[in-house]
Formats: C-alpha cells, structure tokens, sequence
C-alpha cells in the first residue's frame, strides 16, 4: 500500500514535467487490474488511483464491480462511467423512483448481476419489470421493505429466469399470486426470504417448493404458513437451511404428522414459533438427520427435548434462548450431542454451574459460549471450563452477577484464543482486567457497566490486545483519559468505540482516539467534559467516522460541526441533543452529503429557520428526530417534499433534562428492577 | 287360470335363460326385497309406452295391470291373455283395493329391511346372546311369508275365478284386501290362520315354487347377469354376506348386492315417482306423497305419509345398487371393474354428465355446457366469479384449484387479478417507453451534474417521467376498453394479453 501511493506521487511529479512519455502508460490493464485487485479494503485508495491519470482512471472505471451509490440523482452520470458493475448496492438511496431503475437497467443491462433495493422506496413494479426486460442475467435482487410492491413487482421478478436469489422481506402487498409467478418463472432459485410477508400462505411456499426444485435456503418467518406445506418443502432435494421463526401457523400436529424427514436439512430455526411443545420436537428430531444448527429460542421448555438429540449426528450448534431449562435437560443435552461448538442459553432459566460444567466435560470442542443473564452462574462454571480444555472463542456472560475476580482471572489464564468477551454490568474490577489481558487475541471487549474498572486495568488491556476492534466502556466511570489514550496507542485497529457516560473524559481521550484511523463509531454521550476540540481532532484524522454521538456533550459548539463538516464526508449518523449547536452548525452539518440520521432535541441555539434551511439543504436525509415543539414552525411542504424522497419524520416530546444521573444510582435502579 | 299361476312358479324357477324384461317383470312381482316398488313397475312403462309423456302417464294400478297383461301376452301365453283381454272387463276387479295392497305391501317390505337391518347393525350383540338372533329370525320370516301371501293374493285377484273362491273361503285373506290392514298381528294371525284354510293347495303350491326359486337361487352358478334378486333376503346365505361384509359400500363383493340396470329411456325422463290416481311425475318421493294427500283423506294417514324408510341410518338400500346401459362405461356392469352407482340419481346424473350430449350452455359465459341442468345453475352461481385465473386462460373459483393446477403443468404461471393486469397495460409498451426515458434521463441526468441542481433536476426529471409513465398509459388503457366489448365477454382480451407476455419473456 504504501509503496502505491509513493509511486503515485512519483507519477504525478513525472506527469507535471513530462505528460506525455509518463511510464506509467506502458503498464498493461493486467497488472493494474492486479493492482486494483489489491485495494480493495479502502474506497479513498482506488479514488486516488483513479486520480493519477486519465487511462488510470479509465481502468479503474472497467475494474469496478460492485457499487453503493448515495445519489440517484447522479446514477445515469456514474453508472455511464462505471458500465460494467455487476453488484449494485441501492441502500443509501432512500428515494428511488422507476425511472431511475429504468436508467439503471439501460446503463448496466447484461452485466447487472446483483441489485439491492432493500433500503429504497418510491419504485413500483414498473421499475422491477424494466430491470427484469433489460438486465436479464440478473442472479440476486433483494426488494426487502417493499411494502408497497404488490403482486405485480413479484411477476416482474418472476420473469427473471437466471434469478437465484430472491430477498423480499416485509413485503406485505405480495400474496400467493406473485410468490406463484417467481415459484414458476425462476427455477434456478436458491435462495428465498419471504420473511413478514404476511399475504404468503401455505399455497405459495408449497408451489415454491413443487417447481424450484434447487432452492437451498428459505426462510418463511413470520408468514402465515401451516402445516399444509411442510411436506413439500419435506421433498426439496437440496434445502440446507430453512427458517421459521415466529409462524404461530407451525404447531405440533404439523411436525408430528410430517412422514417424510428433511434430509438435507443443515440449519433450522424455529424460534418464536410458540405452537410447538417439546413432545413433537422430541420425537421428530431423527427426521433431520443432517442438521448442523437448531434454533429454538422462545419457544417451549426443552427439558425433555435435549435427551432426543443423540439422533442428529451432526448437531453442533444450538441456540435456546429464553427457554426454560433444567440442570438435568442440560445434562442430557451434554450426553446426547456427540460435538457441541457453540450453544447460546442466553436468558434461559434453570441454568446452573453443574450444568455448564457437564456440558464443558464432555464437549471440549466448545467455541462458543453465551451464557446472557443466567444469573446463577458462579466461578464454579468458568473453573469448569477452563480446566475442561476447551478454548472458547467467544464468551458472552452479561449480567452474570455473581462471577468473582478469581473467575475472570481464570478465563484470563486458560482462555488464548478469546476473540469476542462480553462481561457488561459484572463484578469486574481491575484486578480481573489485568488477567483479561493476557488474552491477546481479543477484538471485541465489551465491559461496559462495571463501575469497579480504572485506567489500571483499561491501561493493561491497552498494552498487550492489540487486535481490538470494538470497546465498550458504556457507564464504567472510573475510566479517565489516561486508560482511553493507553487504549488508543495499543489497539490501532479501534473501530467502535463508545464511552458513555464515562464523564471523567475530556479532550485529551478523543485527540489520543484519533490515531485510530480506521475509527468509525464514537459514542461519548454526556460525557460532559468534551469539547468541540476534541470532536475537531478526531473529525481530522478519523475520516471514516460515520456514526457520532454526542448528547449531553454540552461544552460541543458550532466549531465541531464545521469541522465536521469540512472532514467528515462518510458521516452518516448523528445525535447531536443538547449540544450548544446553532443554526451555523446546524448548516454546516447539513452540507454533510452523506448524513442519513439526526437526531436533534433540546438544541438551544437552533431556530425553526435554521432548521428549516438545514433541511433544505439535506436532501438525502433518512431520518430525522426532532423536538415536537419545531413541528408547527417547520413548513408542512418541505417536510411532504423530504418524505416523498424517502425522508422519516419522528416528533419526540422528550422532557428537557439536563441533570446526569449518577451511574451507581442508575446501576442500582436496574438492578432493583431485576429483582422485582 | 290356477294352473296359469303355477306354470308362471314353475316356468319362473325352471327357465334360466329369461329375457331381461321378463325377469324384471318377475322381479317386479316376486321380489319382496324391492323397496322402491314405483321404481319396478315404472321401469317397464316407457318399453311399452315409449313416448308416453308424464302429464297423460297411466295411473299405476292401470299401469301394473298392464304390466301384468302385456307379461303375459307377450311372453306365457298370448292366446290365453287376448282371450283374457275380450274375456274380462278391465273393471272385474278393484283398483283401489289393488293399490291398497301394494301400498300395504310395500310398507311391510320396508318394515322388513329395518329389521334385518337391525340384526346387521346389533350382530355384534347377537353372538352373545344367539337366542335372541333367532326370535328376530323368525319375525323375519314371519314378515316375508306374510308379503308372499299379500303378494299373490293381490296377484290373484286379478284372476277372477280364484279371486271369487279364495275370498269367499278364506277371511284373512279377505282381510288383506282391506287397504286398512297393516297390522303385524294380524298377519301373524293370518299365518296362523293359513294352514287351516282349506283351498291352500295352490298357495302351498305357489310357496313350494317360491322355496325351488330360493334354492336355485343358492346354486353356486347362477346366471352371471342374471338381474334376478334374491327372492327371500333373510336366508342364511343373505346373514353371512353381512357377517363378513362389514366391508364398505363401496367395496361390496360382486354377488352380494342386486344389480338394477334401468333403461336408457327409463334414465333421461324427467321423473322418477309418479301419482298412481292422476299421473302427476315427481322428483321426489316426499313430494310425492305431499301430493297424495290432496286425493282423499286414506293417504293422510301417518303410515301413508311417513318416510318410506322409518331409519335414518338404515341406508335404504344396503343391497342394492345400480348399472349404467351404456356397454362399455366402468358404471356398466358388464365392465371388468364395474363400480356400481348408488342411487338412482346417481345413474341419471352420471348417465346424463357421460353419455349425453350438454345441452345446457351457461348464459354468462356462453362456455361452459352441461347436460344436467343442476350443474349448470351450479356453474351460474359461480360463472363470472371465477377470480383464480392461470396464464392458459383456464379459471378457477378456488386458490388452491389453482395453484394445484399450476403445480401439475410446466411453464403455467398464476395470472394476476383483471385490475392489476389492466394497470401495467402490455409489457411491451412499457418496455419501449422506458427505453426512451432511459436514454434521455441518460443525457440529462449528466447535464445535472454539471449544473450541480441536485433538487431542481429530481424535479424535473420526475415531471417528465409522470405523464409518459402514467397518463400515457391511462390513455393506452383506455384504448384498449373501446378495442374489446368488454359487456359481451369480460375475459376476451386476457389471452392475447398472456400471449404478449409469453412473448417477451
């Protein structure tokens, strides 16, 4: 990498002198394809190759495959120079009529490969029937949120004949009729997500299963399917993965009387579905010979469930969140499976440091662990897998109160391979921070409500976890400035970092957080000791910043926002409450092209004036919360003209408070709440 | 003329290869199991009286006289019956008193069906108390001797010779004439006042033919189309058939259920009961006897009234079943898997639906055609209506039809309701326009860039689009409604409109 960018300053000092025997026009399109090939990982690099000469740019214009494009105002012009995309990724264009689709459709035709519309509103069927006339080696589109489409977009859909991957989430206009026009006219399809389409009925998912015989995952959550289509999906050759969370349709009639089993079935999820008892589940499980994962979290006690495992061979990963288990359903759980890798009993009663113990005894290939909520787990459990020698990777045990010092300091000596540790609102205190550290391989440290942490322990795990990518610090109020630049020295990859209510941080954390480059998300709310400088020193050098907030950051003015606004171009998101922002910030926040999200209550200096010129200006907004007392001063046509481009309006009435809450108080409060 | 009713015993049980008419017609007179008595003596009406129309149709007592008649002309004994018809005024005997009998008659044949019925339906009880079994037995028995004798008394009194000298010497028998006699005990009585008659001979005769006929009856050989029915169902053959048939109706083992094959005119006329006094043809037999009523106050009795079948669950017909005419047909009894047909309506509804031309046209859709006219008003209700449409222009009234449908043919495609059809307008149209738009939106949306008026040029771009996109398709639309009488034929354009959609795609 940096070798390219020398060479590129060296081409544009030859270029300056000598344009035209410049040396870098006799490299051949291979090898800049190659080198294109490898700058992949940051957008700003292919944007300064393009810039180093025109036949440069040219191959970086063919290079180009796949697209997200923020303005579809400009699509014609960048889809002209960019003619051979074959991934186009429409989420950030919230408004996106049928003409545009219909250039889109012109521009690419052939090479078209991949469309997402999932984030788009405002097209109508008419948009889909030109991509499905023009683009016809189209292989995924995913019209996900449509809830306007009707049956209509779902024939235009159908008549996609090379189409393998269909996502239409919420599409809830759709019925039986359209899902009959893609069952027929795409029988290559692979892939279909008819999740919340609530017109889907049993004869739909049916006729998809009798004619696209190829489909290998489905997923029919939340549709009103019964059992009348179970044994045709049943006779799908090659379904791997088939999901049906929340069909309240799916009792235990329907998996008792299904004769056939699914044989090629690898995943199931049947979360939610809360018409099934653990009777039917028990006695079907030998029908599923091939699964892999079973999901079935909120959905029935399993007790007498996990003893029916020792049917499915291959069973190695489950998830029973929420349900209602015993020690001894645990207990035959363990005896049942023959390798468990990752078992999630998040929030499930019933679970016990005997428990956890059998199932680490016997399943020393465990990854992965999540243990949310079960507040009955003690240091008995984590002595229980550290000695077993399993070497979790990922650890989730939020809320598990009674877990000591010496139980972290365990999962610190015998845990190296932890990559993922989640210990919000523990007993943690530094002692067990410092143990933590040794798990080097760490990238996602998540120990946010454990008041007892200071820089002591925060500096520790600065020092030797240099792979950390997401920090969460949320209400630890013994972090200080010191622990945070310690972090941001160590850890370079910072990515997510949030420090909320963390109110010993001041200017000094946020300019030392600025040497994570790659740093994308920054939560500081009250955090009330930060000013516009820091916020000015991050938006300098972070310029991957995209999501920022700062409520209850009261010092933050207007200086932040044009800094903001000078460096920030990826900045998609906002919270901005209770900043002393005027309309001056507030304007140049809107010139921010790329911002999606704001989210402005309580602002002082802002007038309806100002706000009203900042929306104007904001033409790609997605959402906006703001004050309900602005509703009257803010013209109602500009606010038709935002939300007929796809902008959402939310009008909070939210009580101006400026006073913190004190974090112990608040800890207090939420655990009381647990108790009652 | 006793003689003659002997010869017509003997020559009954002796001859084996009748004609089909004749056996009916000894059905007709013999079988005590035919429940549906205007369904036997209607059946020989339309051979002889083939364009007999049901307004002027003979009364039935005139009707069995001339079945008896035209019997006996045609088959026994011609010069003996000519002579008869010139001999015998055709008002020698009683009509009234005649239908009574059969009136009478038929009722104790469905009194007998209920109670063999029952010991079908109680066997399971009977096994253990056997006793019992054999008391219903003999009231069976008991029962059907007493129709035996009905039956040949009413015959008899046709013959006025043995009708002057049986009813001189005999009460009981007397007694039967009487249209009010239905009494159980008094039939016992009657059976046991019958040995002591002293002219029985003939009857003793009659019977001893009647028992030759049950035997023959038994033989493990019976003629194979034959359409002869068991003269006497309670015998012990007839209780083991039921023993091991707790098989299904459908299932009946060849052999264990009367075969009935009407005629196809018999079929197609229009009624199947008929008022024996003025002729009136009904559909149904309630109506029928709703009618009676209006005749005089003898057939407003509750007996005369009440439901042929006194139980609901005694399936009137446990044995008898139907054969359709037509050779060939798996109704037919000659088929090799011949399926037999329930009911009498069964075999006019099939009949007609397989053999007969459909004459019926639905008058909405000018299409769909019928020969039963039920179906058509069937088909009315829902002509029209038919909202589960397939792009091969088939229509269906349900989804699941439909999408059953679908599901069977390669390449048939759900087709969408009429109005969203009529919205997108021809796909092809709309193809062309957009890729005019496209190539404009093209160069203009490049001009935008340069001016850099993000929200002017949307505008703008979204006014141009607007009335191409929509009114201009209204307006095609609109075309499209005066090109097709759309009052005449509601679906006359969707074919040509799937056919462009085929096309492109």
């Amino acid at each position: 990498m940096e070798m390219e960018t020398r060479e590129k300053k060296r081409i544009r000092v030859e270029a300056n002198t000598e344009p035209s025997e410049s040396p870098f026009e006799a490299l051949s399109e291979e090898i800049l394809f190659l080198i294109l090939d490898l700058l992949d990982s940051n957008p700003l690099d292919k944007k300064s190759f393009s810039l180093v000469s025109r036949s440069f740019f040219a191959v970086e214009s063919r290079h180009r495959r796949s697209l997200t494009p923020l303005r579809p105002e400009l699509l014609p012009f960048v889809l002209s120079r960019y003619n051979s995309i074959s991934h186009l990724n429409l989420t950030l264009c919230p408004y996106l009529s049928d003409a545009s689709l219909s250039s889109i459709a012109l521009l690419l035709g052939p090479s078209l490969r991949s469309i997402n519309l999932s984030g788009s509103r405002s097209f109508s069927h008419r948009g889909i029937e030109c991509l499905a006339n023009k683009c016809f080696n189209l292989e995924e589109i995913d019209v996900s949120n449509g809830v306007e489409l009707t049956d209509e977009a779902a024939a235009a859909i159908g008549r996609m004949s090379k189409v393998e991957r269909v996502r239409m989430r919420r599409c809830k206009k759709v019925t039986d009729l359209g899902i009959g026009c893609i069952a027929v006219g795409c029988p290559n399809l692979k892939l279909l997500c008819l999740k919340g389409c609530v017109g889907v009925t049993d004869l739909g998912v049916a006729l998809i299963a009798v004619k696209c015989r190829k489909l290998r995952s489905l997923d029919v959550s939340f549709t009103m399917i019964t059992k009348k289509c179970l044994p045709a999906i049943a006779q799908l050759p090659n379904l791997q993965d088939l999901c049906m969370t929340g069909c309240l349709g799916i009792n235990d009639k329907a998996l008792v009387t299904l004769k056939q089993g699914f044989k090629s079935l690898q995943a199931l999820d049947m979360s939610n579905c809360q018409n099934i008892t653990q009777a039917s589940v028990s006695s079907t499980l030998h029908k599923y010979p091939s699964l892999h994962f079973l999901n079935l979290s909120y959905c029935c006690p399993v007790n007498s469930m996990l003893s029916g495992l020792h049917g499915v061979l291959k069973l190695n990963s489950i998830k029973l969140d929420g349900c209602h288990v015993s020690a001894d359903g645990l207990k035959s759980l363990a005896n049942s499976c023959i390798s468990l890798k990752e078992l999630s009993l998040s929030k499930c009663s019933g679970v016990s440091d005997e428990a956890i113990s059998v199932i680490v005894a016997k399943h020393k290939d465990l990854v992965k662990l999540d243990v949310t909520c079960c507040r009955y787990i003690t240091d008995l459990t984590l002595a229980a897998i550290t000695s077993s020698g399993a070497s979790l990777v990922s650890l989730s045990m939020e809320s598990c109160t009674k877990v000591t010092c010496e139980g972290f300091r365990l999962i610190g000596r015998h845990c190296p391979k932890l990559e993922e540790l989640n210990l919000t609102d523990t007993d943690l205190d530094d002692e067990g921070l410092k143990s933590l550290a040794q798990c080097r391989n760490l990238t996602s440290l998540k120990i946010g409500i454990c008041l007892k942490i200071t820089d002591e322990g925060l500096i520790q795990i600065g020092r030797s976890c240099p792979h950390l990518q997401e920090l969460d610090l949320y209400r630890s109020i013994g972090i200080t400035d010191k622990g945070v630049s310690e972090i941001a020295l160590g850890c370079s990859n910072l990515e997510t970092i949030c420090m909320s209510y963390c109110t010993s941080i001041s200017d000094e954390s946020l300019k030392c957080l600025s040497n994570c480059a790659r740093l994308n998300t920054l939560e500081i709310r009250g955090c009330s000791l930060v000013s516009s400088v820091g916020i000015s020193a991050i938006a300098a050098r972070c310029c991957n910043l995209s999501k920022l907030d700062i409520k209850k950051c009261y010092e933050i003015d207007d200086a932040a926002m044009l800094s903001l606004a000078q460096f920030s171009h990826n900045l998609r998101q906002i919270n901005l409450s209770y900043c002393s922002v005027t309309d001056v910030g507030v304007l140049a926040l809107a010139s921010i092209s790329c911002l999606q999200v704001v989210t402005m209550l309580h602002l002082s200096g802002m007038s309806a004036d100002g706000l009203a010129a900042a929306l104007l200006m904001c033409s790609r907004l997605m959402k906006v919360k703001l004050h309900v007392s602005f509703k009257p001063f803010v013209s109602p046509v500009l606010i038709d003209r935002l939300e007929s481009r796809g902008c959402l309006f939310q009008w909070l009435n939210k009580p101006f408070q400026v006073q913190l809450e004190s974090s112990e108080v608040w800890k207090q409060q939420s655990h009381d709440i647990f108790v009652e | 003329m006793k003689q003659t009713i002997g010869e017509l015993g003997i020559e009954l049980s002796s001859d084996s290869k009748m004609d089909l008419k004749l056996t009916r017609n000894s059905e007709s007179f013999h079988n005590p199991n035919s429940s549906n008595y205007n369904l036997n003596s209607f059946n020989q009406a339309p051979q002889y009286f083939p364009n007999l129309s049901p307004t002027n149709f003979l009364s039935r007592a005139e009707n069995l006289q001339q079945n008896l008649k035209t019997k006996s002309t045609n088959t026994f004994e011609p010069n003996l019956n000519s002579g008869m018809a010139t001999q015998n005024p055709p008002l020698d005997w009683d009509p009234h008193a005649m239908l009574s009998n059969l009136s009478f008659l038929e009722q104790k044949i469905h009194e007998v069906q209920s109670l063999v019925q029952s010991i079908i339906e109680q066997q399971a009880e009977f096994s253990s108390r056997p006793s019992e079994l054999a008391t219903r037995q003999q009231l069976a028995t008991a029962d059907l001797t007493c129709i035996i004798i009905q039956l040949i008394s009413t015959a008899g009194s046709l013959l006025p010779s043995i009708k002057n000298t049986l009813l001189s010497n005999n009460p009981a028998l007397r007694q039967l004439v009487n249209p009010d006699f239905n009494n159980n005990l008094k039939c016992e009585g009657l059976m046991r006042n019958f040995p002591e008659t002293a002219k029985n001979s003939e009857y003793e005769d009659l019977l001893r033919n009647l028992d030759n006929e049950a035997d023959w009856m038994k033989e493990p050989n019976p003629p194979p189309e034959s359409d002869i029915v068991d003269t006497n169902p309670i015998d012990e053959h007839d209780l083991k058939e039921s023993d091991d048939g707790d098989a299904e109706r459908e299932h009946l083992p060849p052999g264990s259920y009367i075969v009935l094959q009407l005629e196809k005119e018999e079929i197609l006329a229009p009624h199947t009961h008929f008022c024996v006094i003025c002729g009136k043809g009904f559909k149904r037999d309630a109506n029928l006897r709703m009618h009676m009523r209006g005749h005089g106050d003898e057939y407003k009795t509750p007996a005369a009234l009440a439901k042929p079948s006194k139980e609901p669950g005694s399936d009137a017909h446990p044995v008898t079943r139907y054969s359709c005419p037509f050779v060939g047909c798996k109704r037919n009894k000659e088929h090799k898997k011949f399926q037999p047909l329930k009911t009498i309506l069964c075999v006019k509804n099939h009949y007609k639906r397989s053999h007969c031309d459909k004459s019926y046209t639905c008058s909405r859709c000018h299409a769909k055609k019928f020969s039963v006219i039920a179906d058509l008003k069937t088909h009315e209700k829902h002509c029209g209506r038919d909202k589960w449409q397939c792009s091969c222009g088939t229509t269906f009234s349900r989804k699941d039809k439909l999408f059953g449908h679908v599901a069977l043919f390669q390449g048939h495609t759900p087709a969408l309701p009429m109005d969203e059809v009529k919205a997108s307008g021809s796909g092809q149209g709309n193809d062309e326009m957009t890729e005019d738009l496209g190539g404009y939106n093209g160069n203009f949306a490049s001009e935008e860039c340069l001016t850099g008026m993000d929200v002017k040029g949307i505008d703008e771009s979204r006014a141009y689009f607007s009335p191409m996109n929509f009114d201009g398709f209204g307006a095609l639309d609109e075309f499209g409604r005066g090109g097709f009488d759309l009052e005449d034929n509601p679906f006359a354009f969707i074919p040509s409109g799937f056919g462009q959609r085929s096309g492109d795609s």
